[in-house]
């Protein structure tokens, strides 16, 4: 990994808060080093929107310790506010400002020089790819530009910390690609990042994963090493009614969970050369058309499901 | 604090409020309506009383009775009715508020003993005019007396009765017409914009909550403070233009009498709209929903400065917890000043009392607001 150094910029320990009856978060620690990016991943309701907001210092916990760039977060969230640059879930601009208008309204909040702003500026639009829709208000852009809009926004300033709430979400691919850009860019110059996100092939590009259920952390390491500990095996099952294929294998022997994707099902086996044909035969016994069945590398919504399955989560 | 994150409040919200014409209309129209429908509206005077009169004589006397009543000013003389039920009917549908009566026999007991009874009927559903009229009836008669006993002293070749030892010579000072409308019009501009004032502010930071803004502001380096002051700057010159239109609508349309110093009147009103767009933003910090601010922020002004404040019921006659209770009306500092500087001209150090009171409001809110603002989301 390129800028990542031993440098501690978020660390996190035993954070829990609670909404009434909900526990959001309970017992979550982190570190993160600099110039990673780091990906939350969980489902709606894991708990992904309340840490970014405890972290970014908008949310006190009821207990834990949170320094964020050498400051404590909760004793001192004020102090913290140069440093970081915070992108909520919801579209945080003004919507009755111009793309040119928010820019500068957020750059002089965080003081920064004009010279320095009209440079960041003219070079964040081109990156964004919002360069000609300066005098456009805020509320006219699509969905994709205001996410990156916000971007631009949250990095008119130089901050040692960027906190992503979700930012893809709704987002067209072309907008995901420019962001991407826009993030392995900033990675490069030392700049930590936490983001959020439902999108697995997103999580792949993170340097760790967190992947969070219910207010936890359930596993936390590289994508690749979170495979490679995915217990089982993956076989990947092409059927023309991958439906009734999910339902054939779901009591099969040996097979531990199944995820049914478009036009083919994995299926979690725990020995790949031992359950194969056992799976073609049943499949034939049952008269379900299937092309092949072939072993697989998982990806991570497959370790993400095998780690909620509670035979996979053991 | 920065000023130059101030700065960025107020040109954020400035342009926020360019870009809502509709709201920055209202917040213009809305004291040039008040004006017109609150200056013409009220008036404590009672002029041309409608009476009924039922003359059962029809004398040279009793017309010339009737004839001071209408001649007064404060009566007018609309129906005649011949009976006492005819009167009765005209009171019950209200089509007058009050009758008079002259018996029959009026001239003749006059002539014969030296006294005669008028009846007057009054409609005392409206207490406040009946007493009025009744004090007026009696002038009107006490008159009429007066003068017959000059007449028939002066018929009979004797001198004038004394009427009484003491003479009064009443003089008034500051509303020499005793229009009402010269007390009442500086304390309308008070209350409009103790209303508008609220109002204007009342929306601003529920706002950020509801369109979800306020996540990523409070995310920035941005403080309690520089919002505040911030947000407020645009509002205090709508605020101002305001204010602007109200006094100059009373003074030169309203002809109000204006005796003092527009220095005074400037620094006041200032002071006095910095308070009432601080109450407003105070709402607007401790109620999230900009519906719930705005109801709020009328129910906590309309009554106080209407009921409270002096604009129409006295202070000085209210019962003292109530008069206490009035302290805490911020508006009633600045009717205060409004009448004295526009009736008696006074300058400003006869005005330091609730030049005071007005500071220390204003101070107290800034305060309150700066340190209600939440910067968190719990």
């Amino acid at each position: 990994m390129t800028a990542t150094t031993h440098e501690i910029v978020i660390e996190a320990q035993g954070l829990k808060r609670r909404f009434g009856a909900v526990e959001a978060v309970r017992d979550i620690s982190l570190t993160i080093m600099r110039g990673e990016i780091f990906g939350l991943v969980g489902a709606d309701g894991a708990g992904k929107t309340t840490i970014m907001r405890l972290l970014a210092g908008v949310l006190r916990p009821d207990a834990g310790a949170i320094r964020v760039a050498g400051v404590d977060v909760v004793a001192e969230p004020k102090r913290v506010r140069s440093e970081l640059s915070y992108m909520p879930q919801r579209f945080g601009l003004y919507e009755d400002l111009t793309v040119a208008e928010n820019i500068f309204f957020y750059s002089e909040l965080f003081s920064v020089s004009p010279r320095e702003r009209r440079a960041r500026t003219g070079q964040l639009l081109e990156a964004a790819g919002l360069a000609p829709f300066q005098r456009r208000l805020a509320g006219q852009l699509s969905g994709g530009m205001k996410q990156k809009l916000g971007l631009v926004c949250a990095l008119i300033h130089t901050p040692r910390v960027l906190l992503l709430d979700e930012p893809t979400t709704g987002v067209d691919p072309v907008s995901r690609r420019d962001f991407w850009a826009i993030l392995y860019n900033l990675r490069e110059s030392g700049v930590t990042i936490l983001l959020s996100t439902a999108y697995m092939d997103e999580a792949e590009r993170c340097s760790r994963v967190a992947l969070l259920q219910a207010g936890q952390i359930r596993s936390c390491d590289t994508p690749s090493r979170l495979k490679q500990a995915m217990p089982g095996a993956l076989l990947d099952v092409v059927a023309d009614d991958p439906g009734a294929a999910n339902q054939a294998l779901k009591d099969a022997p040996g097979v531990l969970g199944l995820l049914l994707m478009g036009d083919r099902v994995h299926v979690r086996v725990d020995d790949a050369g031992r359950r194969s044909p056992e799976l073609r035969a049943r499949l034939a016994e049952r008269a379900i058309a299937h092309t092949e069945i072939t072993t697989i590398e998982p990806g991570i919504e497959d370790v993400f499901v095998a780690l909620l399955e509670p035979d996979g989560a053991a | 604090m920065s000023l130059r994150r101030l700065f960025a409040m107020a040109f954020k919200e400035t342009l926020q409020i360019w870009r809502d014409p509709r709201s920055l209309a209202i917040a213009l129209l809305m004291p040039v309506m008040q004006m017109a429908l609150l200056g013409y509206g009220v008036s404590l005077d009672i002029k041309r009383v409608p009476l009924c009169i039922n003359d059962q004589e029809h004398s040279q006397l009793s017309r010339d009775l009737v004839q001071r009543f209408v001649a007064s000013g404060w009566f007018s003389a609309d129906h005649a009715s011949a009976t006492d039920r005819a009167v009765r009917g005209a009171l019950d549908r209200g089509a007058c508020a009050g009758a008079v009566t002259i018996p029959v026999d009026f001239s003749r007991a006059l002539m014969t003993t030296g006294s005669a009874s008028v009846q007057t009927v009054f409609d005392a559903t409206d207490t406040n005019t009946t007493n009025v009229a009744i004090g007026y009836a009696q002038g009107v008669i006490a008159q009429t007396t007066a003068d017959f006993e000059s007449q028939w002293a002066a018929a009979h070749g004797l001198r004038p009765p004394k009427i009484g030892a003491v003479d009064l010579e009443a003089r008034v000072w500051f509303n020499e017409g005793l229009d009402s409308r010269n007390f009442i019009i500086p304390a309308v501009v008070a209350v409009i914009l103790a209303l508008v004032g609220a109002q204007l502010t009342s929306l601003t930071i529920s706002r950020e909550w509801e369109r979800g803004t306020m996540e990523q502001l409070i995310s920035t380096p941005v403080t309690a403070l520089e919002v505040m002051l911030g947000k407020l700057v645009p509002y205090f010159v709508i605020g101002l233009v305001d204010a602007a239109f109200c006094l100059f609508t009373a003074i030169y349309w309203f002809k109000v009498p204006f005796r003092g110093s527009f220095i005074v009147l400037a620094i006041t009103t200032a002071l006095f709209t910095l308070v009432v767009l601080g109450i407003g933003y105070l709402i607007s910090v401790r109620i999230r929903s900009q519906l719930g601010a705005s109801q709020v922020a009328l129910i906590l002004t309309m009554t106080p400065t209407t009921m409270l404040s002096g604009y129409t019921f006295a202070i000085d006659q209210m019962p003292a917890p109530v008069q206490a209770v009035t302290l805490l009306v911020y508006a009633r500092y600045y009717v205060t000043i409004l009448r004295d500087v526009f009736l008696k001209g006074s300058p400003l150090q006869d005005l330091l009392i609730p030049i005071a009171a007005l500071s220390a409001y204003a101070a107290a809110i800034i305060w309150i607001a700066a340190r209600s603002f939440r910067d968190r989301l719990d």
